[in-house]
């Protein structure tokens, strides 16, 4: 039987460092490539010595999927393809193309300019890997070679973020990446038709959670922020660059307009105006909101957010000022927390979570007097507000999915392993299908029952529907008669005087014969006559003849009677019919062995 | 630009040309009987090949056919049909066929065996096709006929086993459409259906074909099994899980008519031994659809939703559940957190980090991820992506709220989270719906916290809707109304143009809540128990906004006033005066005799309105004596009359409209009688010219003024409008006979006699059921005289009619139980802006309109902007139909932009803009022009006779300052 292995090589009973590997149909391929943020030594990329202990992986691998620009799926990628050694196709969608390589510089700057590290790869790198890339349309079928083919399904979660679908022959693989079931102010929802693929891998990292409307969510954002402002209060909102940023803007941004409010809006500026550039140029990747209106005006123009200047934050008069890093463990974000801290007026929003160890974790736990370096310390007096924004899925959406999708079996990947122990419980309880939660490094594998197509030709199947009834039940199988080629890797059906033909054999007739003896009297033309017009009660709507050189033949049957040498009375017949004649020659047989009926003259 | 110009120049030219010679072709239509068929016949013999064929066919198409020779060209038809070879043609005849079959007053049983024989011969599945659906039309045609019906189920039923699917599909539409099985036919089918071995009854033979391999065919078999009574089938069920969405749609449909059929029957669940009601079981179903991949299902389960009253509340309640959990712990909702606040006294702290945090432990069993009926349908819909899904879950929400108060009460928090959709139609829709919930729920103080957040909003529908929501809501604390008040006064400093808005809102939330608004009174009016406090700025909106609110508070609360200061009386009385819509009567002590008039007049509540209407009769009454009345007493009676209607028009606005008609009716009778009672009847005819000029304005007018009776009052019933017609035909008689003394041009005499007995008998028409009530008056006598009229000449027509006139009474005027007069109120342009709008000359400015109407019907068509510039050039500009928006019963708004355009001016000039409303008297004549048979070509309508079509004026003209400027070189 065909297999499906799925082995990840990250994210498996883990969030960080998604590389899946995924062999089907004899073919090859990795999805995702990221890095984990919590390491930084070798621990932070994929083993991909797990593929080949030396030499590059270009044959072994057909190709590279990355489903969305988050480093946590496509971090190792320069790593991979420059560093270790991979020629082959890399696929992505068009803005995860176009934003990667800004996240990746970036990534590339912090670990080397400031953190020194050497042995990592180089700007040039970025720029080659991107070369090898190969963009995706969202719907676009994608044929890597012959046999493989991939699809893309729009996922939600960050804009270009895509779920892909992996077949070859009639077997296939969806992988979900990160994906969101809820549209939210800049994405839509994630969406897949019945496609009904041997394997879902989804990832898992609300496996144990059901959210609360995003609307209350956002109108408790939304209060906080203008209430503050119109206490005259400047606020503070840590954001990481990407994906969450672009969300909280677009939903302010609607907010000051609807609400005609007047207050700046400002931005720190860096690797967010670049992306943001690409925000407004993939319109099509967003809701249907932003689609619709983006003819009158493209919502990512903003309005009323500008760029961020060192000097504003000592402005008098309300701001809201979005600020890189989301921890407020250094940069721009702090250095403004520093200056605001004081006033009770102001007011810091915390839009994700934070580590332990980060002034932000400080103060989301309430502590109100930081220490920072030169012993100084720091009063907070300003107020602190958590909000989370998230855009996964969460345990409802992942069951949603699966309902569309339908697949035969689950693999949950990309979350821990506790949760999806109980995600696990609920998909086999609610969807009787299997469901697999591999650990990195371990192999599931899935044996498939494939469909094999068999061509069959058209003559054959006329017909046979001219035998049967009008037209084919689905409900109900139907046997036919045929021959089954096997040439070339393909199957046909065919009649089987074609088949002779086409393989140039001569046709070989098969007969059974049999004696049955028979009590009887009379003289054996007599007896062959008895029989004739026995035979011709019993079998209506059959052609009988009765030939003159001794021979009854019924269809293809021929019956002759000689009388036994021993006993004139024992005649003996002799039955005689080809195989397809099979069924009516053992009735013939049966028949006859029972005898005679007295009153046949 | 020169050589341009005059290609534009010739271009036109030549078109001017081009129009006579269009109009030759249009003569030859002669529609005689054999001609018709025979030149079909030609046309389709000198066809050589199928292109040719079809393309006759297609110009035939386009002209109707007479009823009478519907059947030689379908002679024709079948004829060439056997002969065609081609399949586009066969199928261009079949479908001729059909669309012949429908023309009125033909009967297509004749040629239903042709029909029925070309199927058996037909070889080409698309025209197979074609022919089952003439079949069908056919079939719909003749209802009355059983015997047809079960030949044309019996054809169905042969073709059913077609391989091309949409011969299929078309037999499992003409069983459904025909196929209704009783159950005597049932039995009837084994006379003459023999050869179909027994008919199986038609609903088996329908669900057979669920399930077919393709989803078309299952689609049409769903919709084919729509509107059959039958037994609940799983069969449907499982279709709601298919993978073709039209398939899944038409099951969402089958479902939802099965549990409008069947409501109460018991079905058992599967998989356990409980049984509920069946309207249940589909709810849950439909629920689970909310969650579908493809959004137009998604959108047709949430409308279908809506419209299933019956289920149990248990059921429906289970819509709005949702349980949250993070981490395997319970969680709280939001809703409920704000409740719990609420409760526990704190107001919105949620200032803590994980003050979210989740509680207590789940059992892993019980959590159920996957929506198990109806569960959580609602928040699925609400939070959906397309917003056409929001707006249906919105809508259904809606509808099960009205019918259910504690549905209403658990779907509040729900519909104000809505508040903050990202589109503008969501969230206007769900404040819409809030509203009409409104009578059923009482708004807590977080929930009016936030429903108030939306008062800022800059779009001004959204303002608007919320000041008319405020208007209905009911709130529970003396703080909520403090608050509301806040927000409106904020919303009214941020946004002046809502003023008039906003106090109407306060008058409503003040006569609501009396005893909340007490404890406040002294605050708001910012009293104090020793000092005397400044007067405030009586012009200020605000503080007017607050009295409003106050003195409509103290309307039911008589001990308010004595909380009043002095100068709150002065107010009062000026607000009275000034805003006296705004500001009810109060009974203030002491201050009687001040006021006393004012409230005495028209006294207190609804008992003024009954003796205003018994007023208002009793002077109808009065009228009608006038018969027996001199001259000049019966004018001065009228007179009088009219000047009392008008009066308690202003008094008692319920009854303005119907005063109104009153009183102009009154008026065109008052012209009429003075017309006729002129000095000219008397004098010889050359020289009564000059008088006669008073007397042809007064028919005019009367004219006039019996259009505006009958186009710009609603409610009037045929009665009345055969009265004011009768007017009008008086007015027509008055013309005519001022004509013939006149003019003596026999022709135009004869032309206008002719004209008028036309109109006689098209009132005779008309009216017919009104004849009886309409006796002794002009019109009885007319029509008494009638044969007589037709045959004399001219002369003694009018000789008729002059006495005729001066014989008729007044018609007795019977009121109508509503009426009410259309009105249009120009918001914007205020009209008093010294500021000229300047542009340059030659392009146009856009000048913002903002206007509301009161029963205006169908303001889509009627209602027109009319500019009048100085130099008496006038424009009238059409609003898009997208420009009214609906607030409220009977009421309309137009918000539009008009365009101005005129050449350069020395001098800012104002121009006037006015509203029309546009009529015509074909649109409402009773006899509505019948479609002329399946084609719709107009060209052989005729005129429609005397249709008069004219615009009543029925805003006043607001002036706007302009000033086109020369552009500058």
């Amino acid at each position: 039987m065909p297999e499906i292995k799925v082995t990840p090589l990250g994210a498996g009973q883990d969030v960080g460092r998604s590389c899946i590997l995924v062999s089907i149909g004899g073919k090859n391929i990795m999805l995702d490539c990221g890095m984990h943020m919590g390491y930084n030594d070798d621990r932070r990329f994929p083993d991909f010595s797990y593929i080949t202990q030396n030499g590059r992986l270009t044959d072994f691998l057909d190709c590279v999927i990355i489903s969305h620009f988050h480093l946590d799926h496509c971090g190792a990628l320069p790593y991979m393809s420059e560093m270790v050694g991979y020629d082959g196709p890399i696929y992505m969608t068009h803005p995860t193309k176009a934003i990667c390589p800004i996240l990746l510089e970036d990534f590339r700057k912090i670990t080397v300019d400031k953190k020194g590290e050497t042995n990592f790869f180089t700007s040039q790198m970025i720029k080659d890997c991107m070369k090898k890339v190969i963009p995706l349309n969202l719907h676009q079928t994608v044929q890597v070679d012959d046999e493989l083919e991939i699809k893309a399904y729009y996922a939600g979660h960050v804009l270009g973020a895509a779920m892909v679908h992996i077949k070859v022959g009639s077997e296939s693989v969806v992988y979900t990446g990160d994906y969101n079931m809820t549209p939210d102010r800049h994405l839509g929802a994630a969406w897949i038709d019945k496609c009904r693929p041997d394997i879902l891998i989804s990832e898992s990292t609300y496996a144990t959670t059901i959210r609360d409307s995003k609307r209350c969510r956002e109108r408790d954002f939304l209060k906080k922020v203008h209430e503050s402002i119109e206490r005259g209060g400047k606020v503070l909102i840590p954001v990481f660059a990407l994906g969450r940023a672009q969300e909280l803007c677009i939903l302010l941004e609607t907010f000051w307009e609807r609400m005609n409010l007047k207050a700046p809006i400002y931005f720190s500026t860096g690797l967010t105006e670049k992306a943001n550039h690409y925000y407004k140029l993939f319109i099509t990747w967003t809701n249907q909101k932003i689609r619709k209106t983006f003819v009158q005006r493209n919502m990512f123009e903003f309005k009323h957010i500008k760029a961020f200047d060192r000097s504003y934050a000592d402005n008098p008069g309300p701001m809201v000022v979005f600020a890189t890093p989301g921890m407020l463990h250094a940069g721009q974000s702090l250095q403004i927390f520093k200056k605001w801290a004081g006033n009770e007026k102001n007011m810091v929003i915390m839009p994700g979570y934070c580590v332990q160890g980060t002034i932000g974790h400080k103060i989301l736990n309430g502590q109100r007097k930081l220490e920072m370096e030169g012993r100084a310390t720091l009063d907070v007096k300003l107020q602190v507000e958590y909000m989370s924004f998230s855009a996964h899925a969460d345990a409802k959406g992942i069951m949603q999915l699966i309902r569309m999708a339908e697949p035969r079996n689950m693999l949950l990947v990309h979350g821990e392993a506790v949760k999806m122990e109980f995600l696990k419980g609920k998909i086999e309880q609610e969807f009787s299908i299997d469901c697999y939660m591999p650990a990195n490094g371990e192999t599931t594998t899935v044996t498939t029952n494939p469909s094999v197509p068999v061509d069959i030709s058209l003559n054959l199947l006329k017909r046979e529907m001219a035998l049967g009834g009008p037209l084919p039940d689905p409900k109900k199988p139907r046997t036919m008669h045929g021959t089954l080629i096997m040439k070339e890797n393909s199957l046909k059906l065919v009649s089987s005087e074609q088949a002779l033909k086409e393989l140039g054999l001569n046709e070989h007739q098969l007969r059974f014969t049999c004696h049955v003896q028979l009590q009887d009297p009379h003289s054996d033309a007599d007896t062959l006559h008895r029989i004739y017009t026995h035979l011709k009660s019993v079998l209506k709507g059959y052609t009988i003849q009765h030939l003159p050189d001794g021979t009854v033949i019924v269809e293809s049957i021929v019956i002759k009677v000689s009388s036994s040498t021993e006993d004139s009375n024992t005649k003996v017949l002799l039955l005689s019919w080809s195989y397809q004649d099979e069924d009516l020659g053992s009735f013939l047989s049966s028949l006859l062995k029972k005898g005679l009926p007295s009153g046949i003259c | 630009m020169a050589a341009h110009l005059k290609k534009r120049v010739y271009e036109e030219f030549s078109k001017v040309v081009q129009i006579p010679h269009e109009e030759t072709p249009a003569k030859k239509l002669r529609l005689s009987k054999p001609s018709k068929s025979a030149a079909l016949h030609i046309d389709l013999c000198k066809a050589t090949n199928s292109t040719d064929a079809l393309q006759y066919l297609l110009q035939f198409a386009r002209k109707p056919v007479e009823a009478e020779s519907v059947e030689g060209v379908v002679r024709i038809l079948l004829e060439h049909y056997y002969k065609e070879t081609d399949n586009s043609v066969r199928l261009k005849i079949a479908s001729l066929l059909g669309l012949l079959s429908k023309t009125q007053g033909f009967s297509p049983d004749c040629i239903v065996d042709d029909a029925i024989n070309t199927l058996s011969n037909e070889k080409s599945h698309q025209v197979l096709a074609q022919l089952l659906d003439t079949l069908l039309v056919i079939g719909t045609q003749l209802p009355e006929s059983p015997a047809l019906r079960l030949r044309l189920v019996e054809v169905a039923y042969k073709h059913l086993s077609d391989t091309y699917f949409g011969v299929r599909n078309k037999c499992l539409q003409l069983l459904g459409c025909l196929g209704m099985v009783d159950a005597p036919v049932g039995k009837e089918n084994e006379g003459p259906g023999t050869s179909l071995g027994g008919l199986r009854d038609v609903q088996s033979i329908i669900s057979d074909y669920f399930g077919d391999q393709d989803p078309r065919v299952r689609t049409a078999a769903l919709k084919a099994m729509v509107g059959k009574p039958c037994n609940p089938p799983c069969t449907a069920c499982r279709l709601l899980t298919d993978d073709y969405e039209q398939v899944r749609s038409a099951a969402v449909q089958m479902v939802w008519v099965l549990s409008q059929l069947y409501p109460e029957s018991i079905v058992p669940i599967p998989s356990s031994n409980e049984e509920i009601r069946l309207v249940d079981d589909a709810f849950g179903k439909i629920s689970h659809m909310v969650s579908d991949g493809s959004w137009m299902v998604r959108v047709q389960a949430a409308k279908t939703l809506g419209s299933m009253l019956q289920v149990s509340p248990h059921f429906l309640e289970q819509t709005l559940d949702k349980k949250l959990m993070s981490d395997l712990r319970r969680k709280r909702t939001a809703h409920e957190r704000a409740k719990e606040l609420f409760a526990s006294g704190e107001f919105s702290s949620g200032r803590k980090w994980a003050d979210d945090a989740p509680k207590e432990k789940l059992d892993t069993n019980t959590v159920n991820l996957i929506a198990s009926g109806a569960c959580g349908a609602f928040v699925h819909g609400l939070e959906d992506e397309m917003f056409e899904v929001r707006i249906a879950a919105v809508e259904a929400l809606c509808h099960l709220a009205r019918s259910s108060p504690s549905f209403a009460e658990k779907c509040l928090d729900f519909l104000v989270d809505m508040f903050n959709d990202e589109i503008e139609e969501v969230r206007l829709q769900s404040i819409h719906v809030l509203r009409e919930i409104s009578t059923h729920i009482t708004l807590r103080e977080d929930q009016l916290d936030t429903v108030l957040a939306v008062l800022e909003d800059s779009s001004r529908d959204i303002r608007e809707a919320l000041h008319e929501l405020l208007c209905y809501t009911n709130v529970s604390t003396k703080e909520c109304i403090q608050l509301a008040l806040l927000e409106l006064l904020k919303n009214l400093n941020k946004y002046p143009t809502d003023r008039n808005s906003v106090w109407k809102c306060l008058k409503f939330l003040g006569s609501r809540h009396p005893t909340l608004v007490l404890p406040l009174v002294p605050e708001l009016l910012s009293t104090h128990p020793y000092f005397d406090t400044p007067e405030p700025d009586m012009d200020d909106p605000a503080y007017i906004a607050v009295l409003v609110l106050v003195f409509n508070a103290a309307k039911s609360c008589p001990t308010m006033p004595a909380l009043f200061s002095d100068h709150t009386f002065r107010h009062y009385a000026y607000l009275r005066d000034s805003l006296s819509h705004l500001v009810p009567p109060l009974r203030l002590p002491g201050r009687k005799q001040v006021y006393g008039l004012d409230s005495v007049d028209s006294g207190p509540g609804s008992g003024s309105v009954e003796s205003a209407q018994l007023f208002l009769q009793q002077s109808l009454n009065r009228v009608s004596t006038i018969q027996n009345l001199e001259a000049s007493g019966a004018q001065d009676l009228l007179d009088l009359t009219i000047r009392d209607l008008q009066r308690l028009g202003e008094l008692q606005t319920e009854l303005a409209g119907a005063a109104d008609f009153c009183a102009t009716y009154l008026r065109c009778q008052l012209l009429l009688m003075k017309a006729l009672q002129e000095k000219l009847w008397n004098m010889a005819v050359p020289l009564c010219l000059k008088q006669n000029v008073t007397a042809t304005a007064a028919a005019q007018q009367i004219l006039e003024e019996t259009y505006k009776l009958e186009f710009l009052y609603s409610g009037l019933e045929s009665r009345q409008v055969a009265t004011i017609h009768h007017v009008r035909l008086q007015a027509k008689a008055l013309q005519l006979v001022l004509t013939a003394r006149t003019r003596q041009g026999l022709d135009l005499l004869i032309g206008s006699c002719e004209r008028f007995l036309q109109d006689v008998e098209s009132f005779q028409r008309l009216f017919l059921t009104e004849l009886p009530h309409l006796q002794d008056s002009f019109v009885d006598k007319l029509l008494e005289l009638m044969p007589r009229l037709s045959s004399c000449k001219p002369v003694e027509l009018v000789k008729i009619l002059q006495t005729t006139l001066r014989q008729s009474g007044l018609l007795q005027l019977r009121l109508p139980e509503q009426i009410h007069r259309a009105t249009a109120t120009i918001i914007e342009p205020t009209g008093e802006s010294d500021n000229p709008l300047r542009f340059t000359s030659g392009l146009v400015v856009a000048l913002d309109i903002d206007a509301t109407l009161e029963h205006v019907q169908d303001p889509q068509n009627t209602v027109k902007v009319q500019v009048l510039y100085p130099d008496g050039q006038s424009h009238v500009i059409h609003p898009k139909p997208g420009d009214f928006r609906k607030p409220g019963p009977h009421r309309h708004r137009l918000i539009t932009q008009v365009y101005l355009s005129h050449t350069a001016w020395t001098e800012p000039s104002q121009i006037e803009v006015r509203l029309l409303l546009a009529y015509s008297s074909s649109s409402t004549s009773l006899t509505s022009p019948s479609k002329l048979g399946w084609s719709e070509s107009l060209e052989s309508l005729p005129a429609a006779e005397a249709a008069v079509e004219g615009t009543i004026p029925f805003s006043k003209a607001v002036k706007v300052f302009i000033m086109p400027k020369p552009a500058r070189r």
